[in-house]
């Protein structure tokens, strides 16, 4: 099982031609990830050390099935190549661009929620299911299969935290980075919700950080909703307000989106919150063991 | 990006939002002679960026371009919670019959722009919120539909607005207001106080505004009214040198790559009994020469006296960050500095090693977070 992607993923990556979206889709295909296509508008009929370009998603939809779209366009195009793979009739759409500006976000948000479409990020690392499939920069060699859900705001705190697993002798089931922006296409509530029902999840990792108030949600939704266990990493306890701390949606706004708030919203309903990623780390041990 | 008064109500003209005519001005002659051409009364306002002008003595009515002088010469150089006023805008006067509030805010919660809107307007909103919450009403618009004559008419008597003609200017004035926000990709548009004049005229008196950084690129006029004086001197040299920082008040200098990585980083670094000295994230990449930028710019606060490079490469290379570090030892003066280096992922081993060649007497190797974060606090000292 695991989410999001897997062995059934037939990727196609928009802006395969360009320099970051050739190097991480051939380090996704070389991973073991179906990569059927690339779309460069223009290079339809080139091919990228074998994966055929098209110029249109459409095309690639057409003529090798792909269903899963991972974007490296530059942040302007971003949001078009998001509708583009909606209405192309792309199931999942993974934007690794940053720097998306946010009103173009909450239209396209408003518009791709509404045909049921599985949308992760902008301005995240994507998604790997180790020994499936990577969609996305996340580096996949630090990971294992297993069977613990990650899911972060964040690309290398995730990583860290991965890491200190892996050290532990743990596995995941699949790694989730929903992304740093103010609207992302998916929330924690969302891959929860995909967690909760996966077989090969047994127990799951939220990752979040100051801003907005995803964690004070997902706290109520776990409570009512998941059963499996949840533990919980929050990072910008130091954080002054007013200020953008690197992801465009992690900023305390008045007094709202603190570290401490959503760490007390979480242990309000009995989800524990690591102090630093290396006790995340033990704590799951300690619960798996 | 916030913008200063002048500049939100400059964006207000742009769409049509009613607006009283006045200057800027940056000394006490010039607000002499603003007056003079405005016509007195003037209200003399302290161009900040922050709340609570008011309160700090930042807004005086004079009576004459002299007394605007004078009330000029008194707020230049104010010190604002924390923001010196080195510019002032001059307004003409109005009478206030009645002050509302409107404001279009980005939900990122609800993921829709919303609207409110209260006849008790000229406070703080939250005291509203908090006060009189019936008062304050609120509507979400879906951002596909936009808005629409409905909106505003809801907004409108559910706060009780009865007199025709207020009706019908504050609907207009709705209407741009939602205009501004789309059309300037706003995160924040507020105008308290919108005021209605003895003679019924609906007017907004000030204006807060906010815009998305990331939509800059289209709006190339605002972003250049950035007002790189008004930061700290090293966020301003930051920003130059294209680096991602943000000042904090402490000795352990810090820099991650990655936003989350960086914020933990600080928080570990506080949680082991340091004091961070800022936020500094390389970012994906994280090349050599990003790696002299950040060390150039976490070392112009002279209050670091260690620092913490925690890097955990994916698409970052640690041979890369390596190589950045032992270029800044050779650029920058560096020999006072304690650098505790940790280094895991991509090419780890390479920068490891990279590092121990050089046999740098001041790079302090450690092999985790938590060590790195203890033994850069302990440096500090």
């Amino acid at each position: 099982m695991a989410i999001i992607v897997d062995n059934d993923t037939r990727l196609v990556v928009a802006g395969l031609t360009g320099s970051e979206g050739r190097f991480h889709g051939l380090r996704n295909r070389a991973y073991g990830t179906n990569v059927v296509a690339g779309v460069t508008p223009g290079k339809g009929g080139q091919d990228v050390e074998g994966i055929p370009v098209f110029d249109t998603v459409a095309d690639a939809v057409d003529k090798v099935g792909a269903n899963t779209s991972l974007i490296f366009v530059p942040a302007r195009f971003a949001a078009d190549a998001i509708y583009e793979a909606v209405d192309a009739g792309i199931g999942t759409v993974i934007c690794i661009t940053e720097h998306v500006p946010a009103h173009e976000m909450l239209r396209a948000y408003t518009y791709f929620r509404g045909k049921g479409v599985t949308m992760i990020g902008p301005n995240c690392p994507g998604v790997l299911s180790p020994g499936k499939a990577n969609a996305g920069i996340i580096p996949a060699e630090i990971f294992r299969e297993g069977a613990i859900g990650l899911v972060s705001r964040s690309g290398t705190l995730t990583y860290q935290i991965g890491h200190e697993l892996t050290q532990l002798g743990l596995g995941n089931s699949t790694i989730v980075g929903i992304g740093g922006d103010p609207v992302v296409g998916s929330s924690f509530i969302d891959v929860l919700g995909k967690f909760q029902d996966d077989p090969q999840t047994a127990l799951i990792v939220m990752v979040g950080e100051i801003g907005g108030d995803e964690e004070e949600k997902a706290a109520a939704f776990i409570s009512e909703h998941v059963t499996k266990p949840v533990l919980a990493y929050i990072a910008g306890f130091s954080a002054p307000p007013g200020k953008t701390m690197g992801h465009a949606g992690a900023i305390i706004s008045g007094s709202s989106g603190t570290a401490l708030a959503k760490k007390e919203a979480l242990e309000a309903r009995g989800i524990e919150v690591g102090t630093t990623p290396t006790e995340v780390a033990q704590m799951v041990a300690d619960r798996v063991k | 990006m916030d913008l200063y008064e002048y500049q939100g109500k400059e964006l207000f003209r742009r769409v049509g939002i009613p607006v009283s005519d006045g200057q800027l001005v940056v000394s006490p002659e010039e607000a002499r002679a603003a007056t003079s051409s405005l016509g007195s009364p003037v209200v003399v306002k302290a161009q900040v960026l922050t709340g609570g002008r008011g309160k700090a003595g930042g807004v005086k009515l004079a009576e004459s371009p002299g007394d605007a002088e004078e009330k000029a010469r008194g707020i230049l150089g104010l010190d604002i919670r924390g923001h010196v006023v080195r510019k002032l805008w001059i307004e003409k006067a109005s009478d206030i019959a009645k002050e509302y509030y409107l404001s279009v805010t980005f939900d990122r919660g609800a993921k829709k722009p919303l609207l409110m809107f209260t006849t008790q307007g000229g406070v703080e909103i939250e005291q509203v919120a908090e006060e009189n919450p019936d008062a304050l009403v609120r509507l979400h618009v879906d951002p596909l539909e936009g808005f629409q004559p409905w909106v505003a008419r809801r907004l409108i008597y559910g706060a009780g607005v009865e007199d025709p003609s207020e009706q019908k200017q504050i609907a207009a004035i709705m209407e741009k207001l939602y205009r501004a926000f789309v059309e300037f990709d706003a995160m924040l548009c507020e105008i308290n106080p919108l005021i209605v004049t003895p003679q019924g005229e609906v007017k907004a008196l000030d204006s807060k505004f906010t815009v998305d950084d990331s939509a800059l690129f289209r709006h190339t006029d605002v972003a250049e009214w950035r007002d790189t004086s008004a930061a700290d001197p090293i966020e301003a040299f930051a920003r130059e040198k294209g680096v991602t920082y943000v000042k904090l008040d402490g000795e352990v200098g810090i820099c991650g790559n990655g936003a989350g990585l960086s914020m933990s980083t600080v928080d570990v670094v506080a949680h082991v009994g340091g004091r961070p000295a800022n936020f500094c994230d390389l970012g994906g990449g994280g090349n050599a020469q990003g790696v002299v930028d950040a060390l150039e710019v976490i070392t112009r606060d002279t209050q670091v006296k260690s620092i913490f490079f925690n890097i955990f490469g994916g698409i970052t290379r640690c041979d890369e960050v390596a190589r950045g570090i032992l270029e800044a030892l050779e650029r920058l003066d560096m020999s006072r500095y304690p650098i505790v280096v940790r280094l895991d992922g991509t090419n780890a081993e390479e920068g490891r090693k990279i590092l121990a060649d050089a046999g740098k007497p001041n790079i302090h190797p450690e092999a985790t977070m938590l060590d790195g974060a203890r033994r850069a606090v302990e440096l500090a000292k």
